[in-house]
């Protein structure tokens, strides 16, 4: 039985001292996220029927190269972002709620790694 | 994890139709969700019928006529009966508001009542305000001043003073913070629209000296940041107060302190 005060109860452990820093992030790859992804739809549509070398040629130069790389960390990191707020909103017992978020954060690391990799590999030549 | 249904004693079921009003011929129906701590039962729907030759125009005359009339068990708060108490606030329609400027012609059909949304229920009408005014009291809802005081009142400039309109008319009736599904879900640490403003309100005043220990108190991923901008609390504010505007300055001021 919770005998604490109401009032023991909303202050609870205090204010994390942190949140901004989440919120600023979302929003800055957010902002990154609409002229990458716009870019990518165009590269793909143009890139329609293409044969494989036509493709490692586009991929290898060096611009598209980058800012595939930059569409793939701000994506991924966007990602990471939301859904951990999704699983915070939603999940409400401790332990699963953790698991979550670790499976989360390596989730999107694993995704961001290998498409970096796939990006860096074309871009080499590969 | 999520609860997506409700759990099974509180599953509302059909409740009693209560006999038309004899010789009335001007009806209004009402279905209204009754729940006592007493019995055991689950909540229910009642069915009432007002004579509308014999009762006022707004929703809150209805129950009391309901009360007087057909049931004198049906128990809702209300006081001041013109929207400066926030005692009569409900779900009516499907939204919720204070009964008492809320007028029947605004409703079509029958006019559904239920006590404001995932709130613990005292009786029928009756939320549990306990969490809901603590979350007030935490933001510490008073003028902080450490310099030496006045030998008069603080000032404050007509601009200053300014600011505060559209902050400080708020009645704390809860309609906006239990219209918010993020409050639904996370009420024990998310502060809620209805705190937010209020603590906002006193960021926003000049005189106050505490502002930076105040946003201190809110920087966190769930008093402040579990506000999603569903905006739900505005659209809900019987009193057009915009809470989701005053949170949204909240986190510029956030920011702003950051960069």
């Amino acid at each position: 039985m919770d005998m604490r005060t109401p009032l023991g109860r909303v202050r609870g452990l205090g204010s994390a001292k942190e949140g901004t820093d989440h919120f600023w992030k979302q929003r800055l790859t957010a902002i990154a996220n609409i002229p990458l992804v716009i870019f990518f739809v165009w590269l793909i549509v143009s890139l329609n029927g293409a044969s494989h070398a036509e493709v490692t040629a586009r991929i290898s130069s060096p611009l598209v190269s980058l800012a595939l790389l930059a569409l793939i960390l701000s994506v991924c990191f966007h990602m990471k972002l939301g859904m951990q707020i999704i699983i915070e909103d939603y999940v409400h017992s401790e332990g699963p709620k953790i698991a979550l978020l670790i499976l989360n954060t390596f989730f999107c690391l694993a995704l961001a790694l290998a498409g970096g990799f796939a990006i860096l590999k074309l871009g080499f030549g590969g | 994890m999520v609860e997506l249904t409700l759990p099974k004693n509180s599953r509302i079921s059909d409740g009693k139709t209560w006999p038309k009003p004899e010789g009335a011929t001007n009806l209004r129906e009402y279905k209204i969700y009754r729940w006592s701590p007493d019995d055991g039962e689950n909540p229910r729907l009642d069915t009432y019928y007002v004579d509308m030759d014999d009762c006022g125009p707004m929703v809150l005359d209805a129950l009391l006529w309901i009360k007087n009339n057909i049931d004198p068990t049906l128990t809702l708060r209300r006081s001041c009966r013109e929207g400066i108490c926030g005692s009569c606030a409900m779900n009516i329609d499907g939204t919720n508001t204070l009964a008492c400027t809320k007028g029947m012609d605004e409703v079509i059909g029958s006019v559904n009542v239920y006590p404001l949304p995932h709130m613990k229920v005292v009786k029928d009408l009756v939320p549990d305000m306990t969490n809901f005014y603590a979350q007030h009291r935490s933001i510490e809802p008073w003028l902080k001043t450490t310099s030496n005081e006045p030998r008069t009142e603080w000032l404050q400039s007509k601009e200053d003073r300014e600011k505060l309109d559209g902050l400080y008319e708020c009645i704390l009736c809860a309609c906006c913070s239990t219209s918010c599904p993020s409050y639904w879900w996370n009420s024990d640490r998310y502060l809620g629209p209805a705190a937010l403003l209020q603590s906002y309100r006193w960021i926003a005043d000049s005189r106050d000296e505490a502002t930076g220990e105040r946003l201190d108190d809110l920087e966190d991923p769930f008093r402040l940041y579990r506000c999603h901008t569903i905006m739900n609390c505005t659209q809900a504010c019987p009193k057009d107060l915009n809470p989701a505007k005053a949170i949204a300055e909240t986190k510029k001021l956030m920011v702003e302190r950051k960069l």
